[in-house]
């Protein structure tokens, strides 16, 4: 037994800092090739989304019809939409709505995912096999058309369509969450904290959490990448924001009965997002690495 | 000597790590003769584990390995060459510590006792099962024909170091290497496995090249022993002088760290205060069955009816092998798990009756220090935030200052430094870390310690100072211990009293000196016999009492005697009636057997 734990003691010493805190992880993202690359595209899509008004070189809603459809040019470096406003601003502006919209449903379900995850493996008995069997079922329902119904039933617009995607998709977090408290509620740390006398609360805030941290920051990296596709798909089908509010599902949506003859126009959309979520997967792929050496 | 099976030159196992090269072993030079028995022993990162994995070309690939190995009179080759592959298993074979990990829990065991048979000798699979199952039962596995096809999740850890035996075993080798093969097992079975590994060496006149950190382990096993530290050989002799006139001062002193030294004044006269009295406690664990509809089948009783107490400044010992219910005791004492029935009184006050709030504040004088130093503290925390934890549960020193303050007299009391309190458990060492846990355990000033396997996790050396520092900390600060452990010789260095623990009963309980000298009860004296003596002389005149089997699970049903099955002194009435735990030599000397006494010549064939 000795020797067992010893090796456990330096495989631990060994492992890259995991638990380094902040100053340390930032150092070995940027040491990781692939999380550099997301870390890069991440925060230029973030800060070109924050800095839009400043950095738009046009109004992203001022219609110039007699400019319209005309391919990049230095006044308009990515060219006009169909009814001629600036493709490079309405794709800045756009940034604003789908990447911030992501995000902030990102949050949400993340908030709700780690509760009902928490409650029900903190919890068990009853009260974890009622929450399991609503995540099953909602598992079980292709949540983009659950997304529709919903939405179908509010009306669209930005926020039925944010609520909507909320309600359906907690439920990889709480499964998730759930999985891993059961795991860290029977590690000797936590039986030990219950010896010194510490409340249900305590064990959960200052332990469970913190050690189910890394697989859940993953997770919403990942998600959120899922979550920009879905907000597009859904804006594509004219269920999100209407007219003439830029956003890249919508944008792509009008773009497509001009694909003849003006294809960029589908195009600067659709590698907005694709781009976009690719450097959240790859940000997620890097984080896995950096906080479970494990799994490399 | 004859012409060595193995002779090993200038050993030098270096490994690349990300803070430069570490010497693991530095020009180690050794041999085994053909059917010779020969220990290495060291303390844990000695070396001694690498070495042995480099005579078998194991090593993982960021080692680095130079000198030359010769074998039965030929080149070895390197390390990773196609000779050395050759001899694994076929002429070397291989027992690790670990027979969980070391088998493969998704074939069956016969098929990897198969395994090697049909790699090396080329037997067809029928020929390959009927080996393995004669192996089996050549080890003393029971019923060898039906276990031969079950997996090894459903072996204990005995039958699986059995099975691991038969496995090392199947191609006739010339030289066997056990590593560490007995240190995750209970003493008595311990003392099977020992046995039966010398047994099958020297009828087959395999030689056997045991490595263990345990020299006690050694001296009725070995012939000559090499003793490493720090990579290096710093001794090498045969048994008996090695244990009569250690040559250098490490060897004496791991000899030394065996003699367990008793501080702990017996139980004399001196009557104090019961702390902690435990009556007729019972817990019952429901065995469930079914997927979809769960019903119960029945109960395994992990306590049975426990009485005891504890005395202010006293420290009761608590043995027993594992599966015996010794860490339920524990638990239930701090309601950790929640008893079936029975009582707890603490101070005066009833431990099972308090409300959460009560209970809460009741631990305060009450904790627990527990077996693992390696799980048992949160990785995310600082030594500060895992120390102050219990000053912020009950709210004893307030400020942020005063916690501060607290953290730093706590540390210097187990022997810490100030300046650790910022760092994480992971910069620590096993002992350090146990260490830790124990200051964690002061932080409120307690009464009581519930110490449950505190040091069976260290290696000797580490031990015998933990044990210091519990006896220090006791003499200082005048707390009582139950001490749960399932070495004998841990119990008899720190405890008062004893209690002997068999399927969830204590069978003994007597004062630590008249328990040790007059063991009444049959399994008490089997558990003495199997502690290995550091003194091959007598190690070898010894003999042991032969217990039959392993612990089995007590379920409600079992009538009688739990320790009948495997009792030398069986007799009908053992099975038909419940002996109660009764006085016999003197008052507080208790037993539950109908036939207590000295054993008996006649036991005594190992």
């Amino acid at each position: 037994m000795a020797a067992t734990s010893e090796l456990a003691a330096e495989a631990e010493r060994l492992a890259p800092a995991a638990l380094a805190g902040p100053a340390g992880l930032g150092r070995q993202l940027v040491a990781d090739r692939t999380a550099l690359a997301g870390l890069v595209i991440v925060t230029v899509v973030l800060v070109g989304a924050l800095a839009a008004p400043a950095l738009a070189p046009h109004d992203p809603d001022v219609q110039d019809v007699l400019h319209r459809l005309q391919p990049p040019s230095a006044k308009h470096l990515l060219g006009t939409d169909q009814l001629g406003r600036d493709e490079l601003s309405r794709i800045l502006h756009g940034a604003r709505v789908s990447v911030f919209t992501a995000l902030a449903v990102g949050l949400a379900i993340l908030l709700v995912g780690l509760v009902v995850g928490m409650l029900s493996g903190l919890a068990g008995g009853l009260v974890d096999g009622l929450i399991m069997r609503l995540v099953d079922v909602l598992l079980a329902f292709p949540s983009l058309l659950l997304a529709l119904a919903v939405v179908g039933t509010l009306g669209p617009g930005l926020l039925h369509l944010a609520l909507a995607m909320t309600a359906v998709w907690w439920v990889d977090y709480a499964r998730l969450v759930r999985g891993l408290v059961l795991a860290v509620k029977e590690r000797p740390f936590v039986e030990a904290t219950r010896a010194q006398g510490a409340g249900g609360l305590r064990i959960a805030a200052r332990h469970v959490l913190p050690n189910i941290a890394s697989p859940v920051i993953v997770l919403a990296t990942l998600q959120t990448a899922r979550l920009l596709l879905a907000l597009a798909a859904l804006s594509f089908l004219g269920l999100g924001v209407g007219p003439p509010t830029a956003e890249w599902g919508s944008m792509l949506n009008d773009g497509k009965d001009f694909l003849a003859d003006a294809p960029q126009l589908m195009l600067w959309p659709g590698l907005a997002i694709t781009i976009t979520a690719l450097g959240l997967n790859l940000l997620g792929d890097g984080l896995r690495d950096v906080l479970d050496p494990n799994l490399r | 000597m004859s012409a060595p099976l193995l002779a090993v030159e200038d050993l030098t196992v270096t490994f690349a790590t990300a803070r430069g090269p570490i010497e693991a072993v530095r020009g180690v030079s050794f041999s085994v003769a053909p059917g010779e028995r020969v220990g290495v022993a060291g303390r844990s990162g000695s070396g001694k584990t690498v070495s042995a994995l480099s005579i078998t070309g194991l090593l993982a690939p960021t080692a680095r390995v130079s000198g030359t190995m010769r074998f039965a009179g030929g080149d070895a080759g390197g390390p990773r060459s196609r000779e050395r592959r050759a001899l694994r298993g076929r002429h070397i074979g291989m027992i690790f510590q670990d027979p969980l990990s070391s088998l493969n829990p998704t074939l069956t065991v016969g098929a990897q006792i198969a395994e090697p048979l049909r790699a090396h000798m080329h037997l067809s699979r029928a020929a390959a099962r009927s080996q393995a199952v004669d192996l089996l039962g050549q080890v003393g596995l029971p019923d060898a024909n039906r276990n031969v096809d079950e997996y090894p999740h459903r072996f204990s850890g005995g039958m699986r170091q059995r099975a691991m035996i038969a496995m090392a075993l199947a191609c006739e080798p010339t030289l066997v290497i056990a590593d560490e093969p007995t240190t995750a097992l209970d003493v008595t079975i311990q003392a099977q496995i020992l046995e039966l590994l010398v047994e099958q060496c020297e009828q087959r006149d395999t030689a056997l090249l045991l490595i263990t950190h345990d020299l006690g382990v050694l001296a009725g096993v070995a012939q000559r022993i090499v003793v490493m530290h720090e990579g290096r050989i710093v001794e090498e002799a045969a048994v008996d002088d090695l244990f009569r006139r250690p040559g250098h001062p490490y060897t004496a002193a791991m000899l030394a760290d065996l003699a367990l030294p008793r501080r702990t004044q017996a139980d004399g006269g001196r009557r104090t205060p019961p702390l902690l009295e435990v009556t007729d406690l019972t817990k019952a664990f429901p065995i469930v069955r079914g997927e979809a509809v769960r019903r119960t089948v029945g109960a395994v009783r992990a306590l049975d009816g426990v009485s005891l107490t504890v005395e202010e400044g006293r420290t009761l010992g608590i043995v027993g092998e594992s599966g015996c219910g010794k860490s339920t005791l524990a638990r239930c004492i701090l309601r950790l798990v929640e008893p079936s029935s029975g009582g707890v009184s603490f101070a005066g006050r009833d431990v099972l009756d308090c409300d959460r709030r009560e209970l809460r504040a009741l631990r305060r004088e009450m904790q627990m220090v527990f077996q693992d130093p390696f799980g048992s503290l949160d990785p995310r925390m600082t030594v500060q935030q895992i120390l102050a934890e219990p000053l912020q549960i009950h709210g004893v020193a307030r400020s942020r200052r005063a916690r501060f303050k607290r953290v730093a007299e706590l540390l210097a009391m187990v022997g810490l430094e100030p300046e650790h309190a910022a760092r994480h458990p992971r910069a620590f060492s096993g002992g350090q870390r146990q260490r830790i846990g124990i200051a964690r355990a002061l932080a409120t000033e307690p009464a009581l310690l519930v110490l449950d396997e505190p040091v069976s996790s260290l290696d000797v050396t580490t031990r015998a100072q933990i044990l210091a520092l519990l006896e220090d900390l006791q003499a200082r600060l005048g707390l009582s211990y139950v001490f749960v452990a399932h070495d004998l010789s841990l119990v008899r260095s720190i405890s008062h009293r004893v209690a002997v623990m068999y399927l969830g009963r204590i069978v003994e309980i007597a004062g630590r000196d008249e328990l040790f000298e007059h063991p009444e009860h049959p399994y008490t004296q089997a558990l003495l016999s199997a502690v290995p003596v550091p003194d091959p002389v007598r190690e070898r005149r010894r003999r042991r009492i032969a217990l039959r089997g392993e612990v089995q699970a007590a379920t409600v049903t079992a009538r009688g005697c739990r320790f009948a099955p495997r009792c030398p002194r069986a007799q009908p009435r053992c099975t038909a009636e419940d002996p109660a735990l009764l006085p016999t030599r003197a008052d507080d000397h208790r037993a539950a057997c109908f036939f207590p006494g000295p054993a008996a010549i006649h036991e005594e064939v190992a």
